[in-house]
C-alpha cells in the first residue's frame, strides 16, 4: 500500500494546488523526508507524544457491549484519552515540529469539531507559535465549547461564512490563507486529505495509533483482531491504525456518516454514496454533481461532515483491502448513548458511527473474534448535540 | 496560427499590450454573458476569459468566490457555459479563453469537454489547480482539440518550476502578479519584474500578468515589460456596482482603465 511517485495511491492522490504553493509543498515534502530520517525529531516526537499528549493509549475491553452483542469480544482503542480530546494532537505535535524545523513561525489550520483546532492551538501555546483556525459558522455554532478553547489557548478562530459554513469551506478559505502567507506560514491539514506529502504525513504521524494497537492486543490477548473498525470523514484516525495491519490477515472497515440516510441526499459518505474527483489539491472520491460541483453534505457529527476523503482510503477501496459502509445520524446517536450508559465512556459522535457499526458486526462473528474500535475521540464536545437531538 | 498567437503577434508588431478581461459565466445573469465578451472586446480588451463557476475556488478571493456563487445560483453549468461561449464567439473575433477549476473538466469527460469548447469557438483553457505535473492527461486532449493550455508562474516558483510551466505551455505564460488569490490590488509587487525577466529567459511565448490588475497606472508599468495583462476581479467589482446594467459598467471600466485606440 505504498505511495508511489508524487504521493500517487493507485490513480489516487497527487498535487492539484496553484503554482503559488508548489515551492511550499516541494519543502514540506523534503522537511518531512528528511525528518523521518533524523534521530533527534523522532526523539522529540516520541517524548512529547509520551509525556504531552499522554501516549500509549491503553486498549479496552468493553465487556458489556460485548456481552450485549453477543458475539465477539468488542476492544476499544482509547484515543479519546490523549491530551486534547482525541487522536488529532498526533497529528498536530508532528506537524508543528515540523514546522518549527522549516522555520516557519506561524500556523493555520482548518476544523469541523474543532477537535483538530484544539489540538493545534494546544501545540503552538506550548511553543509559542501564532495560530489562526479557520471554522465554519454553522461549525463555530453546534461546536461552541472547542472554539472557546482555542480562544483560551491563544489562537485566532477565524469564522468562515463562504459556501456551507462548514469543514469544506474553512478548508478552503485556510488554503487561500496559505497561499497568501506561503512563506512563513505552515498549514497543519487534520486529516489524511490534501497534496502530497500531506496524507503521507498525517497516516505516519497517525500511524503511533496501529503499531501501538496492534501490539497491545497481541500483549492482553495473545492474537490480532479479526476486524478493526474506525470511522472516516477525512480518514486520518482510520488510516493510523488500519496502516499497521496492512499485512496481517485482518478486516479493516472504515464507517461514513450516512446522515439522514443515503437515499437523502444529506449525508457526508464520499466513497459509499461519490466518484472520483479533485478536490483541496489530490483525486479521490468525492459527493459532486454530475457538474462536477462539489455537494453540501451533512452529519451530525462535525468531524465526518467533509466532502471528500483521503486517497489511500480510496485506493485502499479499490484493492479491496478495505471495506467502506455507511451509519446514519441516527444509529449513531444510538451508540452514543449505549456506549455511554453500558462502558461509562462517552464517545465522541464520530467514534459512534464506528461502534454503531462494531457492535452489531461482532453479532455475526464468533466468540473467539476480536472486534477492535478506533475510539478516535470522547463526547464532551457533543453533549449539547445529543441532548439537542434527544429533545427533538 | 491560433487565435491566441495571432493577437500577440499583432499587438506586439504594435507595441501594445494584450489586455485580458474576465468574466465569469453567469455572472451577472446567464444571458448577458455573451453580450458583456462582445462589450468588452468593443471596448479594448484584446482577448476575454471566460470563467466557468466552480463551487470551492481556491485560488480566488472574495470577488470571485460571490460571482462564482451567484453565477450557480443562477443554473450556470459547463454545458450552459459552452453555449454562451458559442454566442459569444459569433459577436466576436477576439480569442476567447475558458477558465475553470480542473473538477468540472473531470466531470465533463477531459476530451469532450476540450473538443465542445473547441467547437464553441474557445481557443484556450486556463486551469489555476492543475500544475504541469499533473497535465498529461489534459494537455493530450487539448492538443488533439487544438485548444491552447496555459500555465502558471508565481512570486513563489522555483527556477525548475518556471521552467516546467514554460515546456508545458501554449498559448502564453501566466503570471501571477502576487502572493495570494486573485482580488483587485492598489500596487504591484516589486517581485514582479525581476520574475518577468526569468520567465522570459525560459521562453518565447507571451508573459500575461494577472492578480491583482486593476488601475491605469499597473498597465503602463508593465507596458514594455510584459506582453499582456488580465483584469479579473476589479471588472467584477465594477459590474457588481450596478449588476442592473453591467454593459455600461464593464464599457466604462475598460475603457477608463486604457483609452480607446
Amino acid at each position: 500500500m505504498k505511495e508511489t511517485m508524487q504521493g500517487r495511491y493507485g490513480k489516487y492522490g497527487g498535487q492539484y494546488i496553484p503554482e503559488t504553493l508548489m515551492a511550499a509543498v516541494d519543502e514540506l515534502a523534503a522537511a518531512f523526508e528528511a525528518a523521518l530520517k533524523d534521530d533527534g525529531f523522532r526523539h522529540e516526537f516520541e517524548y512529547l507524544s509520551r509525556t504531552f499528549s499522554g501516549r500509549p493509549t491503553p486498549v479496552y475491553r468493553a465487556d458489556r457491549l460485548t456481552e450485549q452483542a453477543g458475539g465477539a469480544e468488542i476492544w476499544f482503542k482509547r484515543e479519546d484519552l490523549c491530551h486534547t480530546g482525541a487522536h488529532k494532537i498526533n497529528n498536530a505535535l508532528g506537524q508543528v515540529l515540523l514546522a518549527r524545523r522549516m522555520g516557519k513561525r506561524r500556523i493555520i489550520a482548518e476544523t469541523g469539531a474543532g477537535q483538530h483546532g484544539v489540538a493545534v492551538a494546544t501545540v503552538c501555546a506550548k511553543f509559542g507559535l501564532p495560530c489562526e483556525v479557520y471554522m465554519g459558522v454553522d461549525d463555530m455554532a453546534r461546536q461552541a465549547t472547542n472554539v472557546y478553547k482555542m480562544r483560551l489557548l491563544g489562537a485566532t478562530v477565524t469564522p468562515v461564512e463562504s459556501g456551507s459554513k462548514t469543514l469544506k469551506d474553512a478548508t478552503n478559505e485556510a488554503i487561500r490563507d496559505w497561499v497568501t502567507n506561503v512563506r512563513t506560514t505552515h498549514y497543519v491539514i487534520g486529516s489524511a486529505v490534501g497534496p502530497h506529502p500531506y496524507p503521507l504525513m498525517v497516516r505516519e504521524f497517525q500511524s503511533v495509533i496501529g503499531r501501538e494497537a496492534r501490539a497491545q492486543m497481541l500483549t492482553e490477548t495473545g492474537r490480532l483482531p479479526a476486524v478493526v473498525v474506525a470511522c472516516v470523514g477525512g480518514g486520518s484516525n482510520a488510516i493510523g491504525i488500519f496502516a499497521p495491519f496492512y499485512d496481517d490477515p485482518v478486516r479493516l472497515v472504515g464507517v461514513e456518516a450516512a446522515g439522514r440516510g443515503l437515499d437523502s441526499g444529506a449525508h457526508a459518505a464520499s466513497i459509499v454514496g461519490g466518484r472520483p474527483g479533485v478536490l483541496h489539491g489530490s483525486f479521490s472520491y468525492l459527493l459532486q454533481d454530475d457538474d462536477g460541483q462539489v455537494m453540501a453534505t451533512h452529519s451530525i457529527s462535525a468531524g465526518l461532515d467533509y466532502p471528500g476523503v483521503g486517497p489511500e482510503h480510496a485506493f485502499l477501496h479499490d484493492q479491496h483491502r478495505a471495506e467502506y459502509v455507511s451509519v446514519t445520524d441516527e444509529q449513531a446517536l444510538a451508540a452514543f448513548h449505549q456506549t455511554s450508559r453500558l462502558e461509562g465512556i462517552i464517545p465522541a459522535l464520530e467514534s459512534s458511527h464506528a461502534i454503531a457499526y462494531a457492535v452489531p458486526l461482532a453479532a455475526e462473528l464468533a466468540a473467539s473474534d476480536l472486534v477492535l474500535v478506533n475510539l478516535s475521540g470522547r463526547g464532551d464536545k457533543d453533549v449539547d448535540i445529543v441532548r439537542g437531538a434527544s429533545d427533538g | 496560427m491560433s487565435r491566441i498567437a495571432a493577437t500577440f503577434a499583432r499587438l506586439a508588431a504594435q507595441r501594445r499590450l494584450a489586455l485580458i478581461a474576465y468574466l465569469t459565466v453567469g455572472y451577472p445573469r446567464l444571458d448577458v454573458t455573451p453580450s458583456l465578451v462582445q462589450t468588452a472586446a468593443d471596448s479594448g480588451a484584446d482577448a476575454i476569459e471566460l470563467g466557468i463557476p466552480f463551487s470551492d475556488p481556491l485560488a480566488d478571493g472574495p470577488t470571485i468566490q460571490a460571482a462564482s456563487q451567484q453565477a450557480l445560483k443562477g443554473g450556470t453549468t459547463v454545458a450552459r457555459a459552452l453555449e454562451a461561449a458559442t454566442a459569444a464567439r459569433k459577436r466576436t473575433d477576439a480569442p476567447i479563453l475558458f477558465m475553470t477549476y480542473l473538477n468540472p473538466i473531470l466531470a465533463f469527460g477531459l476530451q469532450r469537454f476540450c473538443r465542445a469548447a473547441s467547437e464553441a469557438g474557445v481557443d484556450g483553457l486556463i486551469v489555476p489547480d492543475l500544475p504541469p505535473a499533473e497535465s498529461a492527461d489534459l494537455r493530450q486532449a487539448a492538443v488533439a482539440s487544438q485548444l491552447d493550455l496555459v500555465f502558471f508562474v508565481a512570486p513563489t516558483s522555483s527556477e525548475a518550476s518556471v521552467a516546467a510551466a514554460c515546456g508545458a505551455a501554449t498559448g502564453f505564460i501566466y503570471c501571477i502578479a502576487v502572493t495570494g488569490v486573485t482580488g483587485a490590488r492598489a500596487e504591484l509587487d516589486p517581485g514582479l519584474l525581476p520574475l518577468i525577466e526569468l520567465v522570459r529567459r525560459h521562453t518565447n511565448l507571451p508573459i500575461v500578468v494577472g492578480f491583482g490588475i486593476s488601475r491605469p497606472e499597473h498597465l503602463e508599468a508593465l507596458t514594455g515589460k510584459a506582453d499582456g495583462v488580465i483584469v479579473a476581479s476589479a471588472l467584477l467589482d465594477a459590474i457588481a456596482q450596478s449588476p442592473e446594467d453591467p454593459t455600461a459598467r464593464v464599457r466604462e471600466f475598460l475603457t477608463g482603465l486604457r483609452p480607446l485606440a
